[in-house]
């Protein structure tokens, strides 16, 4: 029984904030816009009894979805939202990668000092270092004016309200969640296995892709997923980023929900999109639970 | 039938495989090695033995190409390895913590090198089938380290260090995670290997029975320099100071003024005692102070006064350490002096006669101690 209530907790949880937010939507996307408040029809009308019940499922349908279909800017930004989260996924392991290296390989006094300084940027709101981004890379910008200045330009270039903004925003705020799970994988490893590689005839180099690279595999595994994941649904950073070319789900979303006020078709699209989700935290649960097992 | 003694030590013609000339190792301030000469000969199963911090880690690790001497040179088969890194060296090390790869099954890990010196793939398994039945690991192939018992996997260690056919094998600590019966079979089975293979090898270690075991030669080591080598009878009946003697095994070191006497040394160690009678090569200034080592399964002891003994002294049993095959007693004499005296247990406990609170006789002959200046 005590088990029983312990195992209940997180199934609540998951029940009230996931399960019946989702069947709402789930819901809303089977149902027809209307010029109405909510926006939507049919309603549910318990008053009605049994024959509203049997009214309200007669009237839901997959409209909606097949919609989706006929329009091909429904697609294109699935696509387009995938790959722009391939990209930047790919960016930040570059960039995080040398980054979680050189703090697993720093002096331990120093270490707690550089995981404070990757962690610190979560102290600020999100939005304001977004913003910040937009100070930084606009026209009359400080990196304009600074290249300007050193003379390497002589007309300001354009980046903001690109797709080059938005890569630079998402590497931005999406690096410690590639830099945390690979420095834990560099930092658990024994120096002594690299010099054993490098004592079996090893190069440097060599040692760093046979021992390295594997051994951090599931840290790299880890982080790319932590930053692929959230990326493909991002909405802030290419709407304030990005420009009119930069073609996001999330920005669709937004548009259909707020501009057109079409909630079934905005809920549609949420429901394939997070039928797209599913497929890569399905991977990354089993990623995560290998790893469990191998250090177990 | 005549077998000639392995002791390339003492052949002037005979090459050394490895030559510290004039090592000096500094971490900082601290001088790890101090102007180190030392040859090490092909075929030697060379022991470093000293406490944690003495150095012979350093020395290994030198000669793995992970450090760098602050002064001085190493010659591996006359070769300067000065500029020569790890990965360049017919030098192979296995770990203290065996440093397996954690990724790779038994197989792959005893193929990682030979894999790096791109031999053509039947070559590689042959090679490492060899390796697994030198090892008698056949049957745990596949698996990975983390699915191995810890002798297993030092043995895993052996066997991929020893894959390249190294000219020389360095061994660090390659026994201390083992328990003590493990690590008895084990130092056999290093013998054994290490006589089929005909490989040079090295061994750290701090534990001076393990040394004694497996060593040709052993080296005795303590801050920095190498204090005596020679083979491990030598070490242990012929010490070359009080820090040998006291390291290596369990000894009684009585120290006094000296008193010459042909071959003969008497040593004035306190007053109303009788002068102990020693033997030595060694010549001594009248009055110089010496010390006596001797030991303790050399002491006799005796409830009735021994008869023709040289040296014998009478005192009380302070304590009886009982070791199953032998009994350690310590008898504290008149002088305050406790001299450990041993025997083996030849006879059941309940037929021995000497208890606690005994007087009884200590005595040895002029032949079984050694004389030393420091």
């Amino acid at each position: 029984m005590r088990r029983f209530i312990l195992i209940a907790v997180p199934y609540l949880w998951l029940v009230a904030l996931f399960l019946i937010p989702f069947v709402i939507v789930l819901k809303i996307s089977l149902s027809d816009v209307a010029l109405a408040r909510p926006p939507y029809m049919p309603q549910l009308d318990f008053a009605a009894g049994w024959s509203g019940l049997v009214s309200f499922f007669a009237e839901l349908d997959f409209d909606n979805f097949w919609f989706l279909t006929t329009d091909d800017l429904y697609w294109k930004a699935y696509l387009s939202s995938l790959q722009i989260a391939l990209v930047s996924t790919v960016l930040t392991l570059i960039v995080g990668y040398p980054i979680a290296y050189a703090m697993a390989r720093a002096a331990p006094e120093w270490r707690p000092t550089l995981l404070m300084l990757v962690i610190l940027p979560f102290w600020t709101s999100f939005l304001i270092r977004v913003y910040a981004w937009m100070g930084i890379l606009a026209n009359e910008g400080l990196l304009n004016q600074f290249l300007l200045w050193l003379g390497v330009i002589n007309t300001p270039l354009t980046i903001l309200n690109t797709n080059t903004a938005v890569y630079i925003g998402i590497v931005y705020t999406y690096l410690p969640f590639m830099i945390l799970p690979i420095y834990s994988a560099l930092e658990r490893m024994d120096d002594s296995l690299l010099e054993a590689a490098e004592d079996l005839g090893c190069s440097r180099l060599s040692a760093f892709w046979l021992v390295t690279i594997p051994l951090s595999k599931n840290g790299i595994i880890a982080g790319c997923f932590l930053v692929f994941i959230p990326v493909i649904g991002e909405f802030v950073i290419p709407s304030l980023l990005g420009g009119s070319g930069t073609l996001m789900i999330g920005k669709v979303l937004w548009e259909e929900f707020f501009s057109n006020r079409d909630w079934p078709v905005a809920s549609a699209v949420a429901v394939i999109l997070l039928l797209i989700l599913v497929i890569p935290i399905i991977l990354f649960q089993r990623n995560e639970q290998k790893q469990r097992e191998a250090e177990g | 039938m005549s077998q000639t003694v392995f002791a390339p030590w003492n052949d002037p013609d005979e090459k050394p495989l490895i030559q510290f000339r004039n090592v000096t190792k500094r971490f900082g301030d601290f001088i790890a090695i101090d102007n180190l000469t030392q040859d090490i000969y092909a075929k030697e199963f060379f022991a470093l033995l000293g406490p944690s911090g003495c150095g012979k880690t350093t020395m290994m690790r030198m000669l793995a190409g992970f450090e760098a001497p602050t002064k001085g040179q190493i010659f591996i088969a006359g070769q300067d390895m000065a500029r020569i890194p790890p990965n360049k060296r017919a030098v192979n090390m296995m770990f203290q913590s065996y440093a397996l790869f954690p990724h790779l099954s038994v197989w792959d890990n005893i193929a990682f090198g030979l894999k790096r010196e791109g031999k053509d793939k039947d070559a590689i398994a042959a090679r490492v089938d060899e390796m697994l039945r030198l090892t008698r690991l056949s049957k745990f192939a596949k698996r990975k380290p983390h699915q191995i018992s810890g002798g297993q996997r030092q043995r895993v260690a052996l066997a991929r260090s020893l894959a390249k056919a190294p000219k020389l094998l360095l061994l660090d600590e390659p026994l201390g995670a083992l328990d003590k019966k493990l690590r008895q079979d084990t130092q056999f089975e290093l013998m054994d290997i290490q006589e089929k293979t005909g490989t040079t090898f090295v061994i750290v270690t701090h534990d001076q029975e393990e040394a004694m075991t497996v060593a040709s030669r052993v080296a005795v080591m303590d801050e920095g320099q190498i204090i005596q080598v020679a083979t491990p009878a030598q070490i242990y009946e012929a010490p070359n100071s009080v820090y040998v003697a006291d390291f290596i095994g369990d000894v009684n070191i009585i120290s006094g003024r000296a008193k010459p006497n042909g071959e003969k040394v008497a040593i004035h160690w306190a007053e109303g005692q009788p002068d102990i009678i020693g033997t030595t090569a060694t010549k001594f200034e009248a009055g110089q102070e010496i010390h006596f080592a001797i030991r303790p399964e050399k002491v006799a002891i005796s409830t009735e006064e021994p008869a023709d003994a040289a040296n014998k002294t009478k005192g009380k049993v302070l304590d009886i350490a009982y070791l199953g095959n032998i009994s350690t007693y310590h008898v504290e004499l008149p002088t305050g002096h406790v001299v450990k005296a041993q025997t083996a247990n030849t006879r059941r406990l309940s037929r021995r006669v000497i208890t606690w609170e005994d007087p009884v006789w200590v005595s040895w002959t002029d032949t079984a101690g050694v004389l030393l200046e420091r």
